[in-house]
């Protein structure tokens, strides 16, 4: 590829600002923090531009046997090009909202922040099964002590608990992956999507990184974690955790689990959808009745996962791309809303759902986003919800009609909590004095949630642009998994041959690509 | 062999012996005052010893070449490897000592010389190619820490430590001479060659019963479980830089001792001694982790966070491949390393009045006050830990890599698994550092030693430090490759 390293560069700017940050006084921090993320966001466009869709899998190779047994190989295809869209996106995002809420010890944090940049790359362009292992784990200690330093009161708690559950579901990944090194002679990872492990090795090997990724995801039951870190952790926090960091779980189901394990991830797919079901549900009913708002978000994120988790193995292109999708939207959503409680913590202090009421009288602007992104998490068509969502449940439709029918329940669920928690916030009477002497939006939290908005929207009305670079990745990995795929119980007619010309006429050019798909 | 081809092969030895010799002549005459010129001195004399080591490791030395005096001792790349590691470290050990003593006005001019006979005995121990010379070297090692526990006068905590370590030590000391006597009479050989030929046919239960008595008077030495209770009131008890030095030069010389024994005399029978190597790895690792969560005292945490270390080192040792051996040694420098610089910057904290603080809670909001030290130690912590990106998650994958390509994948997750249960009061340390409001306790200066090794310690397990693990993987292996060619 191109002579200039550019993914290289990405990690090199956070790297160098990060550490400059450590000495600079709180106004220099917040700036050089702002000015790198923006930089790398510039540099992410120019990734995005100068990406061949259509073109090799792998694009932007760079690779150099710096180390003992593992190599510095980085490259992305069209799925962790989106994945570090996401994270370049909000990184600016994040550095805005905690401008004027965080004011102590400013320049460490913004330095973790500019760490926690440079894995989230490092993480999605890694190309060496122990390089993205570094990657995947380091993200622990600079999250550890945002949490810890500047959470809330329970935040002690908090962050043990993120770290020694994440740690924990991630360690024994790494003997899996010393075996499979050990196996298959290499720590490249497309070779390693390439290798045929033994079935019988599959299982163990699948059930290894299932440890791992279902803890990130997080899926019930291992979801505790998340809604305490959640809670404590400050604005920025919540929503790199929910933004970027929930998406690892899912990209390295996607990356590795499914690829490398086919036979095993079919074997094992009724675990993953009966915990998916359960976790819809159950999550939903409890975020029925949360008081923090915080916490409710963060059960909707763990229902929301459960759809990406159940799209990824539906084994059929429709899945892997809705759960694709449904990974970004949510990357956006939950992060919005967790800038939208943001905004109105920073201005009451709590996140007690009773403490507020009638925001829409004094804050119509903040109403007015509050409700999209509402809307969005709920899944209206026009939003990128919706489109993730259909595209999911659609393709897990052809292997199981009962999940899909739990799940969709789910979903009515997740209007119900979501459209509870917007009317207790945003309508009714205002009850309380303090509330209902808030500010609208600043200039700051315009440009904060104006852009999400407008991403959210784009991605809901036109989701060509964000489905046309990972088409034939998307496309690559289901024909990988064709061969161990499950039969389905909802065994669609075959469509009439006029019917399927019909349609053709009008489709859109993809779908003659992707092979399978809307049959 | 002639005598003189001897006499160059054990160069390193000889430099330190005569070294020590005349600046303990020095001491005695120039008295405490010259304390601080006999320790620069005694600086000269170890780098001395370690440009002699440094080009056999080098020219990774092996085979028959390097067998000094009928194969008492080898001069290979194996014992050169371990050799430089001990150097290094004790030098640290004797750049860290003056300022601590000066508080209690115990300086002496014997600290340094006393460092340099232990050095001397780990040279020896770890180029033994007989039980004989494994026992003077080990002999020779104890005797000078012994004194060394308990050099702080002043304090009756130094005294009990000192007691301690020497009836302990000497009761190992009597375990092992049994095992050897045993093996000894029963395969008719005190050499490392002659005994594993003699265990190459078969292992009689006399000479199994050697093997274990020889394993458990090493067990003592390394601190692993189940012999491991003297270390934390050793640790805790005796004068930090001694603290410093027991917990990386002598383990070095101990581990590496281990590896020879078990690897080379003992290696045609590694299937009757694997269990007992198992069980000590995961012994330790599970009791050093459980056993530091309940500490207050930064040294005891320490201590059992030391014996933590020798279990994940133990797992190489279980897999008894040239992989194995190597991991070891990529984790014994990446422990030293990692040790040291722990060490240093407890030896930092210092109250009003010049006293070390050692309580945990008395770190609290060092973050705040004293923002470089806590930085570097929240940095050691985590890659003691094996937290990535920090190098100690280097050496633990090593080591992992070793037991899994040996088949041991069992091992290897309980292993891993243990290591979480260590996260935590690794984390513990941290959190009192950056999360808790400040005690205001630790005040006062550091001087340019200290913050130099502080700082290089922390640059070698940084993320920079990666970029070594290619020169070290490489010269570890070359050492592995000179172990297993003796064997």
């Amino acid at each position: 590829m191109g002579a200039f390293p550019i993914l290289s560069t990405m990690l090199l700017v956070p790297l160098v600002a990060g550490l400059a940050c450590f000495f600079l006084q709180a106004k220099a921090a917040r700036m050089v923090a702002l000015v790198a993320t923006l930089i790398d966001l510039g540099l992410g466009v120019v990734l995005w531009a100068n990406y061949d869709i259509g073109g090799a899998q792998w694009q932007f190779v760079e690779r150099a046997e710096l180390f003992s047994g593992f190599s510095y190989a980085l490259g992305i295809d069209g799925i962790a090009l989106l994945l570090i869209m996401l994270s370049v996106f909000l990184m600016p995002i994040c550095i805005l909202a905690s401008w004027e809420s965080i004011e102590t010890r400013v320049g460490e944090y913004m330095a973790a922040f500019l760490f926690m940049e440079l894995l989230m790359i490092g993480v999605f362009a890694a190309q060496d099964l122990l390089l993205f292992y570094i990657f995947f784990e380091a993200g622990l200690i600079p999250m550890y002590l945002i949490i810890g330093i500047w959470g809330g009161k329970d935040r002690i708690y908090a962050s043990y608990k993120f770290f020694l559950y994440t740690l924990l579901g991630s360690v024994v990944m790494l003997v899996a992956m010393l075996w499979m090194i050990g196996e298959a002679g290499t720590t490249d990872i497309p070779t390693l999507m390439q290798y045929d492990f033994p079935p019988a090795a599959q299982t163990w090997l699948f059930l290894a990184f299932f440890a791992s990724f279902a803890v990130k995801m997080p899926m019930w039951p291992v979801h505790t974690w998340l809604p305490d870190a959640h809670v404590q952790a400050p604005t920025a926090g919540s929503v790199i955790l929910a933004g970027v960091l929930l998406k690892m779980g899912g990209y390295g189901f996607i990356r590795f689990s499914l690829p490398m394990f086919p036979e095993a991830s079919a074997q094992l797919a009724w675990l993953v959808f009966a915990l998916s079901m359960i976790a819809v549900i159950v999550t939903s009913l409890i975020a029925l009745v949360q008081h923090d708002m915080k916490k409710l978000i963060a059960y909707s994120s763990v229902a929301h996962m459960a759809i990406v988790t159940i799209g990824l193995f539906a084994f059929n292109v429709q899945g892997l791309e809705g759960a694709m999708i449904v990974m970004l939207s949510h990357g956006l959503v939950s992060g919005a809303l967790f800038l939208c409680v943001g905004v109105i913590y920073d201005r009451l202090h709590t996140r007690e759902i009773d403490r507020y009421g009638g925001l829409s009288i004094n804050m119509p602007n903040y109403a007015l986003f509050f409700m999209l992104f509402t809307m969005a998490s709920i899944g209206l068509p026009g939003t990128s919800g919706f489109v993730g969502e259909f595209l999911s449940l659609a393709g897990v439709y052809q292997i199981s009609t009962w999940v899909t029918l739990v799940c969709t329940t789910g979903i009515i669920l997740g209007a119900a909590y979501m459209l509870y928690l917007y009317w207790r916030v945003a309508f009714g009477v205002q009850k309380n004095a303090d509330a209902a002497a808030m500010p609208d939006l600043n200039a700051r939290e315009w440009v904060m949630l104006a852009p999400i908005a407008a991403a959210v929207l784009w991605m809901g009305v036109y989701p060509e642009s964000f489905l046309a670079p990972m088409r034939k990745d998307i496309a690559a990995l289901d024909a990988r998994l064709s061969r161990a795929a499950p039969e389905g119980d909802s065994k669609p007619a075959e469509a009439r041959p006029e019917q399927v010309r019909r349609n053709a006429a009008n489709a859109m050019p993809h779908h003659d690509a992707a092979d399978g798909e809307g049959h | 062999m002639d005598f003189a081809q001897s006499l160059r092969l054990i160069a390193p030895e000889f430099i330190l012996s005569v070294g020590g010799l005349v600046l303990l002549l020095a001491a005695a005459w120039m008295g405490d005052k010259a304390s601080r010129a006999i320790s620069i001195a005694s600086v000269a004399v170890l780098a001395a010893a370690a440009a002699f080591t440094a080009s056999v490791l080098g020219s990774g030395a092996m085979g028959a070449d390097t067998q000094a005096f009928f194969g008492q001792m080898r001069a290979d790349a194996f014992a050169a490897f371990a050799k430089l590691l001990i150097f290094a470290a004790a030098a640290a050990c004797l750049m860290i000592a003056p300022r601590f003593f000066d508080r209690w006005k115990a300086m002496r001019a014997e600290y340094p010389v006393l460092i340099l006979f232990a050095v001397l005995g780990m040279s020896i121990m770890v180029s033994a190619g007989d039980l004989m010379t494994l026992y003077i070297g080990l002999e020779m090692n104890s005797l000078a820490a012994y004194v060394l526990a308990a050099f702080l006068r002043v304090d009756s905590r130094s005294e009990e430590a000192g007691l301690k370590y020497f009836v302990l030590g000497a009761l190992a000391s009597g375990i092992l001479l049994y095992g050897m006597s045993l093996t000894y009479g029963f395969t008719g050989t005190t050499s490392f060659a002659g005994i594993r030929a003699a265990l190459a046919s078969g292992l009689s239960t006399g000479a199994l019963f050697g093997v274990i008595f020889v394993f458990a008077g090493l067990a003592f030495k390394i601190a692993a479980v189940p012999f491991h209770m003297w270390t934390p009131d050793v640790y805790e008890g005796a004068p930090t830089p001694v603290t410093t030095f027991f917990a990386t030069a002598p383990k070095v010389a101990a581990v590496a001792l281990l590896m020879r024994v078990a690897l080379d005399a003992f290696g045609a029978q590694s299937d009757a001694w694997r269990q007992i190597v198992i069980f000590a790895a995961l012994a330790s690792i599970v009791v050093g982790a459980l056993g530091a969560i309940g500490q207050t005292n930064i040294k005891r945490l320490l201590a059992y966070s030391s014996i933590n270390n020798v279990g994940f080192i133990l797992v190489g040792l279980a897999a008894a491949t040239p992989g194995g051996a190597s991991a070891m040694l990529v984790y014994l420098a990446i422990y030293v390393a990692m040790t040291i610089g722990s060490f240093v910057a407890v030896l930092m904290l210092r109250d009003a009045e010049g006293n070390q603080v050692e309580l945990i809670d008395d770190m609290a909001g060092l973050s705040r006050t004293s923002p470089g030290i806590a930085w570097c130690l929240a940095l050691l912590m985590f890659s003691v830990a094996g937290i990535p990106p920090l190098l100690g998650f280097f050496a633990k994958l090593v080591v992992f890599q070793a037991a899994v390509d040996a088949g041991m994948i069992a091992l290897a997750v309980i292993a891993i698994a243990g290591s979480v249960i260590g996260a935590f009061y690794y984390l513990k340390v941290v959190k009192v550092m950056f999360f808790d409001d400040p005690a205001d306790k630790v005040k006062g200066a550091n001087d340019w030693a200290h913050w130099a090794l502080l700082i290089v310690s922390t640059l070698v397990i940084s993320p920079l430090g990666y970029l070594l693990t290619g020169w070290l993987g490489t010269l570890a292996d070359t050492a592995s490759a000179a172990l297993f060619l003796a064997a």
